[in-house]
Order: C-alpha cells, then sequence, then structure tokens
C-alpha cells in the first residue's frame, strides 16, 4: 500500500508537469494547428505512457541524455564539475596570473583576472558549478578580495576528498574531517597573524597591503599611487571610533582617454551632467545647492482631475496662472539664497530660462544615487516640494565647476570642497573600456581590504606563506585524531598546499621544488613569513617583500571553501531536470 | 567520469595556446586590415553598409573603417576600441594606434613560440614603452611662447595631417583653413563650435571658411533679405499654439461661439507673445522650434527676419557668435542680452540659399564650408578636417610637437634598442621585440609608397645612429631626408597617446589565456 501511495502522488506530478510541458508547447506553437483541447489530451496521454513503462519516478521526456546519478557516482560527477571550475580560475591566481577574456552574450567583450567577475559572466549551466560561482560572489561581499583564491581552495580540497572516497572513506566523515581540519586552520591563522597600527598620518601599512591585492591585476604599472587613493579614499569616509567604513560613499566614475597615471582622488562629487543651459556659469565658487526631487514643471496630481476651459476668462486665468506658476518656482529657490539647483527631474523650457535669467544655475536629470551622495556631502537635504524648501536646507560646497574631456562634447561636474568631506569620487581614466572596468573591479578590491584592515587590524603574510604554515599546523593537528576523519584532515593540509603551489606554477616557478623548499624552511626556522617569491625579488620573507593579506579575509576563504565542499560531499543523488 | 558540461549549449570555451593563437590572429589581421591606409600614400577602402540603401562610405581614417567593421572576435574588438578611443580623445593616428598594437602582437606570438612567458614579455614591453616615451619627451620641440613660429608649427601639423588624406593635394589651403578656426577657439578644445557645412558642386579648392556665421536655413517670405546692424534674438520656445502646461486642462465648451471666442484668446495671445518678442527692440528673431504661419505673418508685418527650426547646435552657435543668451521667456525685454551683428544676407553657395550672419560681435565660433564633387568626397574632406582640427586643437593646449615621417619611431627604437643591449634577463628579448615593431611603423609607410622600405629603414637607422639627427622618410622624393627642411610635423600628444595605448591593449590581449563565449543572447522572436 505504501508503494501505492508513492506512485500515487508522483502519478500527481507527473500531471502537473505534463500540464506545464503543455503550456511550454503551445507557447512555441509548434502545435497550433491542433485545438488547445486535443493538444492537452495527447499530452497526458504522453504522460500516463511513460508510467506505463515503469520509470514511475522520474518523468523523463523524448531524449534520454539525461540520467540520475546516484551514490559515488554523483558524488564523482559533482566533484569533477566543481574541479573543472576551479581548474580555469587557477592560472588567474597571483601576482604573474592571467587574465580571462569573456565574451558576452551581446558580443560585449570582459577582460578580467577577478574571480567573482570570471564565474559571474561565465554563463553557467551545471548546478555544482554555480554553487562555486555562489561561492566566489560571497567572498566578494563579505570580504571583496580573495574572490579567486577561494575556488581555487575549494577544486583542491574536492580533489583531495576525490582520493578519500577512492579509499572506500564515507564522504560524511570526509566532510566531517575538513570541518575539523579549517578548525584547526583559522585558529592557527589567528595565532601567527599579526597586528599592526597605523592612523590617519601614517596609513603606509594599509598601502602596502592595498598594492598586495593590486599587483596581479593589469593595473600593477601604477600599483602605488592607485593603492595611495584607494586608502586615501577609505580613510575619509572611515569612522575610526566605531571602526566602519560605509563604501558606498565612495563613488567610483570611470572615462574613457587618458592614462592611468591621470586617475585621480576627489574630495567631492563628480556628476556625469553638464548645465542645464549651455549658457549659464560653469564654475560657481561658494556654492548652495538646493537638491530638489520635484521638475520645474506644472504640478501633476496623482489623483486624476480636469480642469475645464469653457470661457474666454478662465482661458486667461489660466495662463497667467501658469506663468506665476514657473516664476514662484523659480523666486522660491532664489529667496532661500540658493546659488546652484540640482534636480532629479528635467525642465521645462520656459523655467529653463528663467533659472538662467535669474543667474541661478542648474543641473537636471540627476539620478537618485548620485543625488544622496551629494546630499551627503554637501550637507544638504533632499527637498521634494518647492513650499519646503528653506535655507537651512541647502546644501553647501566651497566650488563647483564644469570640466570637458577630449575632442567630443563631454562634459562632467565637479563638486569639491563640501560642507562634509565624508563623500569622495575616485575617477579612473584609462586607454580603453575594458582597461577602465578592470580598473573599478581592482580598486573596488583594494576598497574592500582597506576597509578590512580597518574593521580588524590583524594581518597575515601572503605568497601562500599562510597557506604552508596552515597545512604545517594541521597536518600535525592530524595525528591526534583517532579514527577515519584523520586522513581526510591530512587530506586538507594536502589541498592548503595547492594555492602556494598554484601561485609558483603561474609566476613559472618548479612547484614542487619551490614549495617543498619553502615549507621545509617554514618548519626548521619555525617562522611563518615564508612563502613563494613570485615577483623574483630574490627573497622568500615575505615580511620583507612587504605582501600581507587581511586575517578575516584568509580565515573567511578557508571557512567558505569548507563550507561548500562540505555541501557538494553531502550529495549524493543528483535529480537533473530535463528541459522542458 | 565524463565531466557534464559546465557552459550553457551555445558556449565555447578556448584555453591556453588556442586561445592566445586566436586573440593573436584576430588582432593581427584587424590590424593588417588597417595597414595600407597608413602614410601619406596609404590606400582607401570602400565600405558598404549592410543596412537600407547599401550606403557606401570611401574612407582612409582608421578609425571610421574599424567603427563600420562587424567582427566577433574579442581580441579584435580591443583594437577597435583603442581606435575609437585615439579618435575621441586626440582625434588623429587612429590607424598607427592599430597598426603598433599589432606589430606588438606579432613580435609577442614569436617571442611566446621561443618558450617566453607572456609575463616576461609583458614587463619587458613596459620597460620598453616607459623608455620610448622618455626619448620622445627629449626631443619635443615646444614653441608656445613664440606665437609666430608656433603659428608656423601648426600649419606643418595640420599639412602633415591632411597629406595622408583626400584633401593633400590642396592642404596648404586647408591647412590654413583649419589653423584659423582653431586659433578661433581660443584654447577651447568644443570643436562643435566649428559649424562644417558640406555642399556638393564646386572643387575642394572652392571651400572657405567663414568669419562669421552660416545658417543652413531660409529667410521667410517677405522678410527683410538684408539686415544691417541686426539686434539678434536667439530663443527656445514654442511658437505655435502655445498649450496651456497644467496638467489636465482641457477645452470644454457647449456652442460654436465659444469655441471661436477661445481660439480667438490662443490667437491673443500668440499675438501677445509675438508683441513681448518685439518689444526688445529686435530685427531678427531665430527660435529653435517651428514658427508657424500666423506669428510668421506677424513677424512679417513688423519688419523682423525669424528664422525657424535652427537645430539645436546651431542655436548654440549663434548664442556663441553673436552674444546673445537663448532666451525662452519673454516678460523683461531689458534685462536680456541680446545678440548682434553687423549683417545678416542670404547668400547663394551652389544653389542653395543661406543666411550669413558678418560682423559678429564674439569670433569664437566660426563655419567652414566645403565644396567638392559628390556627397562621398565631402564626407572624406569632412572627417579629414576633423581629425586636423582635433589634433590642432589639442595641440593649442599642450604645444609640445615632434618631427614626423617615421622619424619618433627612429629615435624610439634606438632608445628601445639602447635599453635593450643594457637590461639582463629574459626581459631584453622582449625590449628588442618593441624596437622591432616601432620601426614596423616607417617600414608599413614606405611600403605603402612603393618604395624600397628595407633599403630606406637601413638608411635611416644608419642616420639615426649620429646624435640629433633630423632624418625621416620623405615619401615624396622617395628618399630619406631632414624632416624639419621638409616641415613635416606631428603632435607629441598623438604620439604619446598612440605609444600608450597600444603597448595597453597589446598587454591586455597578451595577458589573457582563456577565451569563454557566452551562448548568444536569444532574441525574443526566434521563439
Amino acid at each position: 500500500a505504501d508503494l501505492l501511495g508513492f506512485s500515487h502522488s508522483n502519478h500527481f506530478r507527473s500531471e502537473t508537469h505534463s500540464s506545464f510541458f503543455l503550456a511550454v508547447r503551445e507557447k512555441k506553437k509548434t502545435r497550433s494547428e491542433l485545438g488547445s483541447d486535443r493538444g492537452k489530451f495527447e499530452a497526458r496521454k504522453m504522460a500516463l505512457a511513460f508510467d506505463e513503462f515503469g520509470r514511475p519516478f522520474i518523468i523523463l521526456r523524448e531524449q534520454d541524455q539525461k540520467t540520475r546519478l546516484r551514490g559515488i557516482d554523483a558524488q564523482k560527477a559533482n566533484i569533477a564539475a566543481g574541479k573543472a571550475v576551479a581548474r580555469i580560475l587557477r592560472s588567474s591566481l597571483g601576482p604573474k596570473g592571467m587574465d580571462k577574456m569573456l565574451q558576452g552574450p551581446d558580443g560585449d567583450v570582459t577582460i578580467t583576472n577577478d574571480g567573482a567577475t570570471i564565474l559571474e559572466q561565465m554563463d553557467v549551466d551545471n548546478q555544482i558549478a554555480k554553487l562555486m560561482v555562489e561561492l566566489s560572489r560571497s567572498q566578494d561581499y563579505e570580504i571583496g578580495d580573495g574572490t579567486t583564491g577561494v575556488v581555487v581552495m575549494a577544486g583542491a580540497l574536492l580533489e583531495q576528498a576525490e582520493r578519500q572516497l577512492d579509499r572506500g572513506i564515507h564522504p560524511i566523515r570526509v566532510a566531517e574531517g575538513y570541518e575539523m581540519a579549517s578548525r584547526v586552520a583559522v585558529e592557527h591563522l589567528e595565532r601567527i597573524s599579526q597586528k599592526f597600527e597605523f592612523d590617519v598620518n601614517n596609513f603606509e601599512p594599509l598601502v602596502q597591503t592595498c598594492m598586495t591585492t593590486l599587483s596581479s591585476k593589469i593595473v600593477n604599472r601604477c600599483k602605488r599611487s592607485l593603492a595611495e587613493i584607494a586608502v586615501k579614499a577609505v580613510l575619509a569616509v572611515a569612522d575610526l571610533e566605531r571602526r566602519d567604513v560605509n563604501l558606498d560613499l565612495i563613488k567610483i566614475e570611470g572615462k574613457v582617454g587618458g592614462n592611468l597615471e591621470d586617475t585621480e582622488l576627489i574630495y567631492g562629487i563628480l556628476v556625469d551632467k553638464d548645465m542645464s543651459h549651455p549658457q549659464m556659469p560653469k564654475q560657481i565658487e561658494d556654492a548652495h545647492i538646493a537638491i530638489l526631487t520635484c521638475p520645474f514643471e506644472p504640478p501633476k496630481p496623482k489623483t486624476k482631475h480636469k480642469v475645464d476651459i469653457d470661457t474666454v476668462e478662465k482661458f486667461e486665468t489660466l495662463r497667467k496662472q501658469e506663468q506665476q506658476y514657473f516664476d514662484e518656482m523659480v523666486q522660491k529657490c532664489k529667496d532661500v539664497g540658493a546659488t546652484l539647483v540640482i534636480c532629479q527631474w528635467g525642465f521645462d523650457d520656459e523655467a529653463n530660462h528663467l533659472l538662467m535669467h535669474r543667474n541661478l544655475p542648474a543641473v537636471r536629470w540627476v539620478g537618485g544615487v548620485e543625488l544622496e551622495l551629494i546630499a551627503i556631502a554637501t550637507g544638504g537635504r533632499i527637498v521634494p516640494r518647492f513650499q519646503e524648501l528653506t535655507p537651512e536646507k541647502l546644501g553647501k560646497a566651497g566650488m563647483v565647476r564644469e570640466k570637458s574631456f577630449g575632442t567630443t562634447k563631454e562634459r562632467m561636474l565637479y563638486i569639491e570642497h563640501c560642507a562634509n568631506s565624508k563623500a569622495v569620487t575616485i575617477f579612473i581614466r584609462g586607454g580603453n573600456k575594458m582597461m577602465i572596468d578592470e580598473t573599478k573591479r581592482s580598486i573596488h578590491d583594494a576598497l574592500c581590504v582597506a576597509r578590512n584592515l580597518i574593521r580588524n587590524k590583524s594581518i597575515v603574510y601572503g605568497g601562500g606563506a599562510a597557506e604552508i604554515a596552515c597545512s604545517l599546523a594541521v597536518d600535525a593537528a592530524a595525528d591526534k585524531y583517532p579514527g577515519v576523519e584523520q586522513y581526510a584532515i591530512r587530506a586538507f593540509a594536502e589541498a592548503l598546499d595547492s594555492v602556494p603551489m598554484a601561485l609558483a606554477e603561474n609566476s613559472g616557478l618548479q612547484p614542487i621544488e619551490t614549495l617543498s623548499a619553502v615549507k621545509s624552511q617554514q618548519l626548521k626556522e619555525n617562522i611563518p613569513f615564508y612563502g613563494i617569491d613570485c615577483n623574483d625579488v630574490g627573497t622568500n620573507d615575505m615580511r620583507e617583500q612587504n605582501v600581507f593579506e587581511t586575517l578575516i579575509g584568509k580565515q573567511q576563504q578557508i571557512l567558505l571553501a569548507t563550507q561548500v565542499v562540505k555541501m557538494i560531499l553531502k550529495i549524493d543523488d543528483v535529480i537533473s531536470n530535463s528541459e522542458y | 567520469m565524463p565531466i557534464d558540461k559546465i557552459f550553457k549549449d551555445d558556449a565555447s570555451e578556448e584555453k591556453g595556446e588556442r586561445a592566445r593563437m586566436a586573440s593573436f590572429i584576430g588582432a593581427m589581421a584587424v590590424a593588417d586590415l588597417v595597414k595600407s591606409t597608413l602614410g601619406p600614400k596609404g590606400m582607401d577602402k570602400i565600405l558598404q553598409s549592410t543596412g537600407r540603401g547599401h550606403s557606401v562610405t570611401v574612407t582612409n581614417d582608421g578609425a571610421t573603417i574599424l567603427k563600420s567593421l562587424h567582427i566577433d572576435n574579442p581580441a579584435a574588438k580591443v583594437l577597435v576600441d583603442i581606435s575609437k578611443v585615439q579618435d575621441d580623445e586626440v582625434g588623429d593616428g587612429t590607424t598607427s594606434v592599430v597598426v603598433l598594437a599589432g606589430e606588438l602582437l606579432r613580435e609577442a606570438e614569436k617571442l611566446v613560440t621561443a618558450k617566453i612567458h607572456p609575463m616576461t614579455i609583458i614587463a619587458g614591453y613596459r620597460m620598453a614603452a616607459e623608455c620610448a616615451r622618455d626619448a620622445l619627451l627629449k626631443r619635443v620641440i615646444d614653441n608656445k611662447e613664440n606665437a609666430e613660429k608656433f603659428r608656423s608649427d601648426l600649419m606643418k601639423i595640420a599639412m602633415t595631417t591632411l597629406c595622408s588624406k583626400i584633401l593633400s593635394q590642396d592642404k596648404e589651403h586647408f591647412a590654413e583653413m583649419a589653423v584659423d578656426a582653431v586659433f578661433r577657439l581660443k584654447g577651447s578644445t568644443n570643436l562643435e563650435a566649428i559649424q562644417i557645412i558640406k555642399k556638393p558642386g564646386g572643387s575642394l579648392r572652392d571651400s572657405f571658411l567663414d568669419e562669421g556665421f552660416i545658417l543652413d536655413k531660409k529667410i521667410g517670405i517677405g522678410q527683410p533679405k538684408r539686415i544691417e546692424n541686426a539686434k539678434i534674438l536667439v530663443a527656445n520656445t514654442a511658437m505655435d499654439t502655445d498649450k496651456v502646461k497644467i496638467y489636465g486642462a482641457r477645452v470644454r465648451v457647449d456652442s460654436m461661439t465659444k469655441v471661436a471666442e477661445i481660439e480667438g484668446a490662443e490667437k491673443e495671445k500668440m499675438k501677445d507673445k509675438v508683441n513681448k518678442i518685439l518689444a526688445h527692440g529686435i530685427n531678427c528673431f531665430v527660435n529653435r522650434q517651428l514658427i508657424y504661419n500666423f506669428p510668421e505673418e506677424l513677424f512679417a508685418d513688423a519688419g523682423v527676419l525669424a528664422i525657424e527650426h535652427a537645430d539645436f547646435e546651431g542655436i548654440e552657435r549663434l548664442g556663441l557668435v553673436t552674444g546673445g543668451e537663448i532666451a525662452s521667456t519673454f516678460d523683461n525685454p531689458e534685462s536680456v542680452k541680446l545678440g548682434h551683428c553687423k549683417l545678416i544676407e542670404e547668400i547663394m553657395i551652389g544653389e542653395d540659399k543661406l543666411i550669413h550672419f558678418s560682423g559678429v560681435e564674439m569670433g569664437q565660433a566660426c563655419s567652414i564650408v566645403l565644396r567638392g564633387a559628390s556627397h562621398h568626397v565631402l564626407d572624406e574632406a569632412e572627417r579629414s578636417l576633423h581629425d586636423a582640427l582635433c589634433v590642432l586643437s589639442q595641440t593649442v593646449n599642450d604645444s609640445r610637437v615632434l618631427l614626423g615621417g617615421g622619424w619618433p619611431e627612429m629615435v624610439m627604437a634606438k632608445e628601445v634598442d639602447e635599453l635593450a643591449r643594457k637590461t639582463a634577463g629574459k626581459k631584453s628579448h622582449a625590449i628588442e621585440a618593441f624596437s622591432r615593431a616601432l620601426v614596423a611603423i616607417p617600414t608599413t609607410i614606405a611600403d605603402n609608397a612603393g618604395l624600397d622600405s628595407a633599403e630606406l629603414v637601413a638608411q635611416l637607422r644608419a642616420e639615426h645612429h649620429n646624435e640629433g639627427c633630423n632624418a625621416g622618410i620623405d615619401v615624396i622624393s622617395g628618399a630619406v631626408g631632414d624632416m624639419e627642411e621638409r616641415g613635416i610635423y606631428e603632435a607629441f600628444k598623438v604620439k604619446q597617446a598612440v605609444l600608450l595605448s597600444a603597448t595597453e591593449a597589446a598587454e591586455m590581449i597578451l595577458r589573457v589565456d582563456e577565451i569563454i563565449t557566452c551562448a548568444p543572447r536569444r532574441r525574443e522572436d526566434r521563439m
């Protein structure tokens, strides 16, 4: 009876499935010649037929390519998919990592080195591969850097897990072993981490850490200046007492043209707009800014209404009123002492001229986010109605100017010396669009790193040094655990080695030789600062090379990678929905 | 176990050597495509659009050619992009930048086959680019202080730019025009203020620069054809029925008489507006929007010249030239700034009537009238002139100039070669390759002119061994000559942009080791 009940419920499922299938078919209009009733009948018959074939669990349509994977096969397939994704990113790791060229669905080209971006744009179809994409994305949201490393780490863990499975160790035991090992690794990281002191005047350590992040990107030509820009930007908006940084206050704006060296930090806001009237002044000193979200247009009440004109007198009064309306709007702005109007909406031609006539420069169609930033920076309030304008609600800026670029008519508005210097803009220039986009991503990474350091001052040493140290610690800890997990823990240690190994490989060094040399050096001298010398400087000591990474970034990497691998290992049945 | 496919159905992935090969080949194909247009004896290309009408463009301008290509290779797209940026940023050198990037990649390919890692090549290229730039900086000529000399520099630059284009026959004439026009801008780079009017007919030599301003419009019937000491009101206002703008207003009447009354009121309103405009004491009124018959008649009655439907740039330029403000309300006639000019008259160019404003107050804008045998000639002439204007306006701001004719490339190549000899390690191969890529540009110029490039370049290299040599390829006489004597100059800014963006692009393409192409987006109608 139990079996019957099961198959019955399954039958129900097959029916819903078939009606869905029918809907799709109808949309495709392949059966448009059939009446819809008849179509429904046919489809139901087909679903029933499948039941008769004796496959009551999954309903497969015509093609049998999609199969159900169970048990060890499922795990193997999942591991293979995860490894395939990690393999793509492996060559992008480290300062000598290569880039990937991605051509999007619309033919647009992205060239990048950023793990999260590569995975995001890769158009992945496999479910497990999507998990890896998620993994890199969550590292990006949480930490902002190390998005490649986390995927490579997860790939290595999967590879090791496969070996353990071949030995006949149960996947859950492997997963648990990994869990223990990750705890050991994270604790060890805490132990070997160092705190360093910095303040607003001495931000050299911050710059050094940002430089480590930037050195793997295409912008490493001027990593020093970009790192300085990133650190200054973060310090400008940071709340050092609460140890928090709101990165939304840093706007990254790019414009094609010029050199990377021309990239600058603007203590203020940059708006990609120009004055609404070509003859308005291009430069305003000591501006009082009215920030409006109401258009310079006649009001449009939300409720439906009609104004009926049936006599000449009414026509005349309406006309007068209209003129007066525009006049009042402009006068209102003028009365409160505004010298610049920034508006989210458009202006009527007449209003535009009146503004110009009254010598009140104005900017129109400013986006909502930018408007908010301007409000924050200038200390003004966003005013939704003209009636509510008061002098206190105006924002203040020392200098507002329009600047033109290149041979085309492109202009941008600089709002500088603001009352509240808490909002800054990083303005990127570069040879082509792809360069600008990549620089934006790199700067974002650097900003995140600086923010993380302000939150938590601990650092670990990069160049694979931290991974090697953890690997040693985990390996040593493995022997203490009785039981099968011991093997999994050792496998974890092995997997940790794969990051420095990939670094060495990408830098054109002998991977196994280099890694074993560094490892023995660390063990012999008991100093966790030795890493891979990617840049051929001549020393393995990462302290000397000034290669730092944030502690939380590294910890997060290990934790996230372990979590995802655990999840993948626990899957023992893959039912792939055949494409309808 | 075979890996389940990771990507979507139509997506593809190319890795390692194959990816690098694909991008090298794509980039080099694009570079070879435009290579033959380089230099004064470069050839043109015919572009036929696939759109409606199959319109044909004949051009020599690298950016224009590349813009119209349909390219699928992602690396080639990078080259198209740098050419576009070069066009936007400095306006000239759009071909050179692509050719140089292509040559850099060609050299890189050889190095990769010789088992040198791309990262090493990139490091070498970077050092070389830095060194090449310093070499150029050492040799720049700056005549900013000496106005007369500066002007002659500009003339020479304009002539060098124009000599590779269709205008080469009359390059002095056009160079003069371009320099005049740019000097009027007084340092601004807004080329919108220079209006180029194309009128088929006559020959290229008949083109001229007009001191005043020409508006491609007709004068309304019955209005004065000639106004002296004109007072001009430039406006942007609706001159039709002038709708009530308050939302939801509508006319609702119950009898015919009322309709007539309201119509009368509307007319009255229009008349009021015209009267207000007339109260400014003007004798010329230019509006961006349409002027309907009724107000036009009113203007004609008042003896005011009314011009309707000038395009927005036209209005802005007119505002710039005559010094008037663009008005939309007319209630305070005393405070609106009017534009002034000595004479407005209708002139004929070819078969068309145009309105000519002469003796304007502020000469920031000007008009260039191009004449030529056909539309294609005119279009190409406009592009060429635009190139020259761009280069000149950039040079006015950054007055450093260099010699032309392959001279800068040879200077850079020499310095880079020396650097290669001093550098230890594998990088020196890449640096050497960079200098070879630089020399490829004079080689191409000579090849395109049908000269013996190997002989000429070798001679040039020998000449450049002497310090302070001014030798370059003189394509006209087909020999190596002194570029300073021949007056072949180029703007430093253009050369620098070519060098830096070509290196940047080559570096970008070199760094790639994997190409992932997503499935093309399905269009909705294919469902």
